[in-house]
């Protein structure tokens, strides 16, 4: 449902301001979203100074450098450091992506992190995902065929292959359907960006039977008809992917099967 | 426990996509009002001349005035609109350059294309 304000226990209230380091470089600020689960207080924007001279290029190199020197209680999700792994996505200057893939050079002004918007916050920058992964899971996202399994692997055409590119490389950040307006207004009932691009990498997969099946769970007012092509996702991808034309591939699919 | 919800629409970059997407839902509606405005033409036409002219008075009054450009201008940027969706519909035009690209003809064509209409209607 539209809820466009933010229920009260939600709303920022000014957070603390974390002392300037002492050096001779450039100075940027951080404001950075804080919600502590062990006490009754209100989410807050605690500033934080970073001496860029004395720290990486990336955003999660800054925010490594806050919990390592200044306060070890900001916590945040990060693994591989490199775009791989999607553990690091968060709202960066007003945009879903990857805190490791960011320089913060290319953020101006003050950057300002959030967590990934409208979702339930577990602490500071961690948003709880169970219902991201458990769409995922709804769409079955495994072969599926009716045949004998072969003696050796299942095999395709090069052709065939080359249809789930674009598609397979999807790292499940959540940046994408986080940033979509649609979600955050259905997330209960819309399938959102991410796992719908992964319903069509299976729907489009030369070796799955489950086709018309996959096809026939989707055709919901909900679940797939959501996305009004506002293209959020397509711009927050960290990947470069395009959810947004998955989906109207889903869509072209459904109208073609309904005129066959 | 009382998780609080993270921050969406108030922190979220307004980009253009976004905006037009917005801006169509808005000319949507606008147009629906737009329609009552044609129902009470048609009444003033069914009661008579002078009904009609105290319609046209009002028409001609700077608030009528800046009622009928902004029907005409919710009716070109939907229609605009409309034509990017079908473009949409056929799996074309999503790659990121083109949706901006798309997005910016809308807003200006769709200024452009009340401009001209009411120009038009000036010079005729």
């Amino acid at each position: 449902m539209v809820e466009l304000a933010l229920p009260r226990n939600s709303k920022l209230v000014e957070g603390k301001k974390w002392p300037k380091p002492s050096g001779n470089g450039k100075i940027r600020d951080f404001k950075i979203y804080r919600w502590n689960p062990d006490d009754d207080k209100n989410p807050s924007l605690d500033l934080y100074y970073i001496d860029t001279e004395d720290c990486g290029p990336m955003v999660l190199d800054a925010l490594m450098k806050i919990k390592g020197d200044i306060d070890t209680s900001l916590t945040f999700r990060r693994s591989c450091r490199e775009g791989v792994c999607g553990s690091c996505a968060m709202n960066i200057g007003g945009v879903n992506r990857l805190a490791c893939t960011t320089s913060i050079e290319e953020v101006k002004g003050c950057i300002n992190i959030y967590p990934l918007p409208h979702q339930k916050v577990i602490k500071d920058l961690v948003p709880d995902l169970k219902n991201f992964f458990d769409q995922h899971k709804s769409i079955e996202p495994w072969l599926q065929t009716k045949n004998d399994e072969p003696k050796e692997e299942w095999l395709q055409s090069k052709e065939d292959r080359e249809q789930l590119d674009g598609l397979y490389e999807c790292i499940m950040c959540a940046c994408c359907s986080t940033s979509c307006p649609s979600y955050w207004w259905n997330s209960d009932k819309y399938l959102g960006p991410a796992a719908l691009l992964q319903a069509y990498r299976w729907i489009i997969d030369s070796r799955d039977d489950e086709r018309n099946e996959r096809l026939d769970k989707l055709e919901d007012p909900f679940k797939l008809y959501r996305c009004h092509t506002i293209m959020n996702c397509a711009k927050a991808c960290p990947k470069g992917l395009n959810p947004a034309k998955a989906i109207a591939s889903i869509k072209k699919m459904m109208v073609e099967r309904s005129v066959a | 426990m009382n998780n609080p919800l993270s921050p969406h629409l108030s922190i979220y970059k307004f980009r253009i996509n976004m905006m037009m997407s917005i801006a169509h839902r808005i000319t949507g509606s606008a147009m629906y009002f737009g329609m009552i405005l044609v129902l009470i033409l048609l009444l003033t036409l069914s009661l008579g001349e002078s009904f009609y002219n105290l319609f046209l008075i009002f028409l001609s009054t700077w608030i009528g005035n800046i009622i009928l450009v902004g029907v005409t201008w919710a009716l070109f940027h939907h229609m605009l609109g409309g034509i990017r969706h079908i473009i949409w519909d056929n799996v074309r035009g999503f790659d990121l350059s083109t949706i901006d690209f798309l997005a910016s003809a809308t807003l200006i064509g769709g200024i452009l294309l009340t401009f001209v209409f009411w120009l038009s209607y000036l010079i005729v």
